[in-house]
């Protein structure tokens, strides 16, 4: 396994460190307004490529914050890169309810303060066919759910994305039924896969990619990594999730990244890799299979798909 | 009252402007400025020109209906002929660019996929449009034949446009629009019939 035992970085430490990114950005682009302004991570990639897969190369910076699926800013890849501007990531809290000790809210500085921020890069595979690798920075959602104290009888999780169409253009149009939701088994979400992510490439989280705060699950398509949460809701019995309400025989509650298992309006058997010209063969698990395979060795993937 | 040799005229300019884009687009394949998935990005655009100039053939038909715009029907030739080279340049970009020739998949995804069904058969249907498009060939066949041949038209309108509206995920608001236009044009084209003076008595 190549994506852990990657820089522990304590928070303060990656707060400061992030404050220097930002300062040499800044002068980077009094030096050239033109070239590209996303250099500064290029001088510090050797951070994020020795956690990588020989077979993998980093996504850069400009294509992860440019080509995006974040319909609360509109359905092309490009809006949420064009449309996010008056976004507000602060100040932020995070609902905790359902079956937990005690329902409460966190603010999200105080959640940051308790844990620790560390990198790491995955594999993302869109449900679309596309695919790209992110060097994210996040926690573990384990983490999360141990200051949540959820009860015993706490099964699933459902996460719930902020609704704000006065600030998401996209909420403004009914294209799926705001606030966008997902939802992960308890097991799942224990994963030490499963983060939290909270920035990427060293900055925080750019508001088209899910400010401040949104979930990763790497072996599952993109849209289960739900962005921008304000509330998780802790349940005994399976959660509704966005896509699974709009369009249930397309796509499933576990949404795991399968070749064998085609979408029914395209072949999930191959991918393009942003940046490459051709195909790839799709991975089981997204490539996680090691990880997580256990997790679904009495479930029928055709059906559960 | 335009006239067909004002028709004719803008005939150059036209032309220029509509083989315009596919050379702008080729450049920016070529560059790398078509954004960070430029095939997928090629395909849509290639894609969307060549629904959108069907519709304009479908549009001229209707506009000729209208006196003082009677002899626009004399662009229609070179306006679907330019729809062929889009859907062509459309389907070569899905076939070698996307899938890289592999001709096993791409023949199971033109079977499986409703929506590349569509747009395949659709294709297929525009083949005799754009080979009996000279003059020559309305000669050889009769204009009864010969029109009866380019009502085929109508299915890869609406073949084109479900082929667009089944592959985006969920805001269907653009292809309903392409649709709805087809099927206002299609509707007019019945209406008109119905309420024709009886030439076959």
């Amino acid at each position: 396994m190549k994506i852990l035992g990657s820089e522990i970085t304590p928070y303060k430490t990656y707060l400061n460190r992030r404050k220097f990114i930002k300062g040499s950005l800044a002068s980077a682009m009094v030096a050239t307004v033109t070239s590209s302004a996303f250099a500064n991570h290029d001088s510090d990639l050797s951070i994020y490529t020795k956690n990588l897969n020989e077979n993998d190369k980093l996504n850069s910076y400009e294509e992860i914050t440019t080509y995006n699926n974040f319909y609360e800013f509109g359905t092309h890849k490009k809006h949420p890169h064009l449309n996010s501007g008056n976004f507000k990531p602060r100040p932020w809290t995070i609902k905790i309810d359902g079956l937990v000790k005690k329902p409460q809210t966190f603010d999200l500085e105080k959640i940051l303060s308790n844990v620790t921020i560390e990198d790491r890069v995955y594999r993302l595979r869109c449900v679309e066919a596309w695919s790209m690798v992110i060097p994210w920075q996040g926690f573990q959602l384990s983490e999360l759910i141990k200051m949540a104290e959820p009860l015993s009888s706490a099964k699933y999780l459902q996460f719930v994305t902020v609704f704000r169409p006065e600030e998401m253009p996209g909420q403004q149009k009914r294209t799926i039924i705001w606030p966008y939701r997902e939802g992960l088994r308890m097991d799942e979400a224990m994963n030490p896969l499963t983060i939290l992510a909270t920035g990427l490439y060293g900055h925080e989280m750019p508001n088209q990619n899910g400010a401040p705060i949104r979930l990763v699950v790497p072996w599952k398509y993109g849209f289960k990594s739900i962005k921008s949460i304000v509330e998780i809701r802790f349940l005994d019995t399976q959660p509704e999730t966005s896509w699974e309400t709009l369009a249930p025989w397309e796509y499933g509650f576990y949404a795991n990244v399968n070749p064998n298992v085609n979408h029914p309006r395209w072949s999930q058997g191959t991918e393009r890799r942003i940046g490459e010209f051709k195909r790839r063969e799709t991975l089981m698990f997204n490539g996680y299979e090691e990880e997580v395979a256990h997790l679904y060795k009495d479930l029928d993937l055709t059906k559960f798909y | 009252m335009f006239s067909t040799r004002n028709f004719n005229r803008s005939k150059p300019v036209l032309f220029i402007l509509i083989l315009f884009p596919s050379l702008l687009w080729a450049y920016q394949f070529v560059t790398g400025n078509l954004g960070v998935n430029p095939i997928e990005k090629l395909m849509d655009e290639l894609g969307l020109m060549a629904l959108r100039l069907i519709i304009i053939t479908l549009m001229i038909t209707t506009l000729s209906n209208i006196k003082p715009l009677k002899s626009i029907v004399v662009l229609r030739r070179m306006i679907g002929l330019f729809a062929f080279y889009y859907v062509c340049l459309h389907f070569s970009t899905y076939i070698v660019l996307d899938h890289f020739l592999d001709m096993q998949f791409i023949i199971q995804d033109i079977i499986k996929r409703p929506f590349i069904t569509f747009g395949f058969i659709s294709f297929l249907f525009l083949i005799p449009l754009a080979s009996t498009s000279t003059n020559n060939m309305i000669k050889r066949l009769g204009f009864k034949l010969w029109k009866k041949i380019h009502y085929l038209i109508y299915p890869v309108a609406i073949l084109a446009s479900m082929h667009f509206y089944v592959l985006v995920r969920a805001d269907k608001t653009e292809p309903v629009i392409y649709m709805g236009i087809i099927i206002l044009l299609l509707l007019h084209r019945i209406f008109k019939r119905l309420t024709r003076p009886q030439l076959a008595q």
